[in-house]
């Protein structure tokens, strides 16, 4: 390959930031006049110019950076810390686009950034696909990581679950300050050996929750014991209709919260684990709790909608462990029930993980609707589990339409992988206000 | 009422070789053997359990690396009362991780021997390529195979078996024949998660009926699908398999 000297990146460095800035825009107004939806074409091209653009911009905010990773939950939990923190008064910086990758923070810092190359924020709380994670926190070392579970969905994509827990492992080591880890989850809770002089801080589970909580591991034998597990400085003690009961710093707290499920309550005990380690004694704990409880569900987790007067919820499931949550967070009786799973690339190919769920607390009231590219998968799924179902229709729109028009007066509840999600989203648009994505 | 007629099922490993979903296989025997009026007790074996007294099928599943480290030597341990049952007839299905230790070694990418049980003339090499993705076969016994790979195990059969079927897309036990799973009197080894079982009932029902004649010297009563409101038990599976065959890799 032949050095010219004014090749692109030597431009763009000797006009650092302010160069990139303006590449990574010009970039950005070209992929929106061709049309292009991808968020991370512009990030692509500044990565490419000036690859320490991102590192530069990140370092210069007071409170530096916090990553949250993890295969379950990252979306919703980073939505959590972000308004747990600007609760506090904080100015939050957050790759909101979805687009979870290095080229995406830096596309979404290129929307926020001034001419100058500075944002405008005190600390960024970042969500990191695992894979990209790893690349990440080579070039900007995060001050807090919080890293939150390895369930089962990744498995076809990286090989094993343990490659998996390698790469948070790294995300780990590469934490500057402080990690949080679930010590609920084996593989999470072990990486704590691995570290040096990081503190560790922990959130978890009361002993008797621990069972609705059960991981990969779990399912087919006893959970661990509760001896080797350490202090935890948030624990989620109940689940009550609507919210939770916490112990926070020896505190025992209630709340009630806005998003549902198991899982999301949870997840927010991760929230308020890492927010509390990042600001330390100035966290003003009233206002924490206050900010949790008015936290909105991220896009499609746990989402409730109205469609024509009844209430239905969106439930997205992806892997064992979180099908088995949402089975056992959301009851079955008086809802009318849909199930629709894909196999497209993001929803992962292999269907092998439907077998490790049980569906029999649906066996009562059965299941209306069965749809999605791998409808009858899940068909022969509930068949083996006595389960019984009205319909199996592989198309999803005209799933839907039946379901709604059978169901009328009914609440409504449909069971989605991630790409089933984003296509039910698109259809219910018809009917009702739909938030944008 | 006919008294209960029991057929024992061994699950080996539940604990440390389940995480692919392959509980689906120990389901469908239970259910396909209830549907036929036999009565399925399932054990579970794990390290350092008993061994049941009784047992009719014998099935395995696939695991991580480290699970399949964590029952090897147990496995060694037990492998006297496996060769007994696999040279009494006794059918059996092991599964990606099992399928490999029931080989004669599996020598790892470092290059370090893990001696397997040697119930199967195989021999499995560690690679730093993953095989993984839907997998279409063709077996002259169970007609079309399908399923999900994920291995970076690579297998090569020797002559003491038989190759389970022929893989039309996907890879099977290696990248380079175009053989998947082996065949040997009356164990079924293969890569093949999906579960397994669900979508190829074929090899399900050989397992049984293997099982019946074993233990009651008889052919295997027709299969009564309980649910009446739902489709058919055939229906779903044909349309689940029509499916899995036009997916992609």
């Amino acid at each position: 390959m032949s050095r010219l000297p004014s090749s692109p990146r030597t431009v763009a460095s000797a006009l650092g930031s302010v160069g990139s800035v303006l590449i990574g825009r010009a970039a950005r107004t070209v992929t929106k006049l061709r049309g292009g939806g991808g968020s991370a074409f512009p990030g692509l091209v500044v990565e490419k110019l000036d690859p320490h653009f991102l590192a530069r911009t990140l370092h210069r905010l007071p409170r530096g950076v916090i990553v949250v990773s993890g295969t379950n939950g990252k979306t919703t939990t980073t939505k959590m810390v972000v308004e747990l923190l600007q609760g506090q008064g904080l100015k939050v910086f957050t790759n909101r686009s979805g687009s979870n990758f290095t080229r995406g923070v830096v596309a979404s810092i290129l929307e926020e950034v001034r001419l100058s190359g500075k944002l405008d924020a005190d600390i960024a709380v970042l969500e990191l696909d695992e894979a990209h994670a790893v690349h990440f926190v080579k070039a900007v070392r995060p001050n807090h990581s919080l890293l939150l579970n390895v369930m089962r969905d990744q498995l076809d994509r990286f090989g094993e679950i343990d490659t998996t827990a390698g790469m948070l492992r790294t995300i780990a080591q590469h934490t500057v300050e402080a990690v949080v880890l679930n010590r609920e989850d084996p593989r999470v809770r072990a990486i704590a050996q691995t570290l040096g002089t990081q503190q560790v801080d922990y959130f978890g589970l009361s002993e008797s929750l621990r069972s609705h909580f059960p991981s990969d591991d779990d399912f087919h034998s006893a959970p661990a014991s509760a001896a080797d597990h350490p202090h935890a400085d948030v624990v989620l003690e109940q689940l009550i209709e609507g919210g939770g009961r916490f112990t926070v710093d020896g505190e025992s707290v209630t709340t009630s919260l806005t998003v549902n499920g198991a899982y999301n309550t949870f997840n927010a005990a991760a929230a308020m684990a890492v927010v509390r380690q990042a600001l330390g004694d100035a966290v003003d704990a009233p206002a924490l709790i206050d900010s949790l409880s008015k936290v909105s569900p991220a896009f499609g987790r746990g989402e409730s909608l109205t469609v024509q007067g009844r209430p239905l919820d969106l439930v997205l499931v992806k892997n064992p462990s979180g099908f088995r949550l949402g089975l056992s967070s959301f009851a079955p009786g008086g809802v009318a029930t849909m199930i629709a799973i894909n196999d497209n690339y993001a929803d992962g190919r292999d269907m092998s993980w439907l077998w490790d769920v049980e569906f029999a607390s649906l066996a009562e009231e059965g299941v209306r609707m069965i749809s999605g590219v791998r409808a009858y998968d899940m068909a022969l799924r509930l068949k083996y589990d006595d389960v019984d179902f009205d319909a199996v229709e592989p198309d999803l729109k005209l799933a839907l339409t039946r379901f709604l028009q059978e169901n009328p007066d009914q609440p409504a509840r449909i069971f989605c992988t991630y790409t089933a999600m984003l296509a039910l989203r698109k259809l219910l648009g018809a009917y009702t206000e739909v938030e944008a994505f | 009422m006919a008294e209960p007629r029991p057929i024992h099922v061994l699950q080996l490993y539940p604990r440390d070789m389940n995480i692919y979903g392959d509980f689906g296989n120990a389901l469908v025997l239970q259910r396909r053997l209830q549907w036929r009026g036999y009565e399925p007790i399932l054990h579970s074996y794990d390290p350092e359990d008993e061994f049941p007294e009784q047992v009719d099928i014998v099935i395995g599943g696939g695991g991580q690396d480290s699970g399949q480290d964590k029952i090897q030597q147990d496995l060694l341990r037990i492998g006297e009362k496996l060769h007994t049952l696999a040279n009494s007839g006794t059918p059996m299905l092991m599964i990606c991780g099992l399928y490999q230790l029931f080989g004669h070694s599996f020598r790892t990418r470092e290059g370090r021997e893990i001696k397997g049980v040697g119930i199967l003339d195989l021999r499995t090499e560690g690679t730093d390529t993953r095989l993984i993705g839907n997998v279409v076969a063709e077996s002259k016994e169970f007609g079309e195979i399908l399923g999900y790979e994920n291995h970076s195990g690579q297998t090569y059969l020797g002559p003491g078996v038989q190759p389970l079927a022929r893989v039309t897309k996907g890879a099977g036990n290696n990248a380079k024949d175009a053989h998947e799973g082996a065949r040997w009197k009356n164990i079924v080894g293969s890569y093949l998660h999906g579960s397994l079982l669900p979508k190829n009932p074929a090899i399900a029902d050989f397992l049984i009926a293997k099982a019946v004649e074993n233990r009651f010297d008889e052919p295997i009563a027709a299969q009564i699908d309980p649910s009446g409101a739902n489709q058919p038990i055939e229906e779903l599976t044909r349309q689940a398999r029509a499916t899995a065959t036009r997916r992609p890799r």
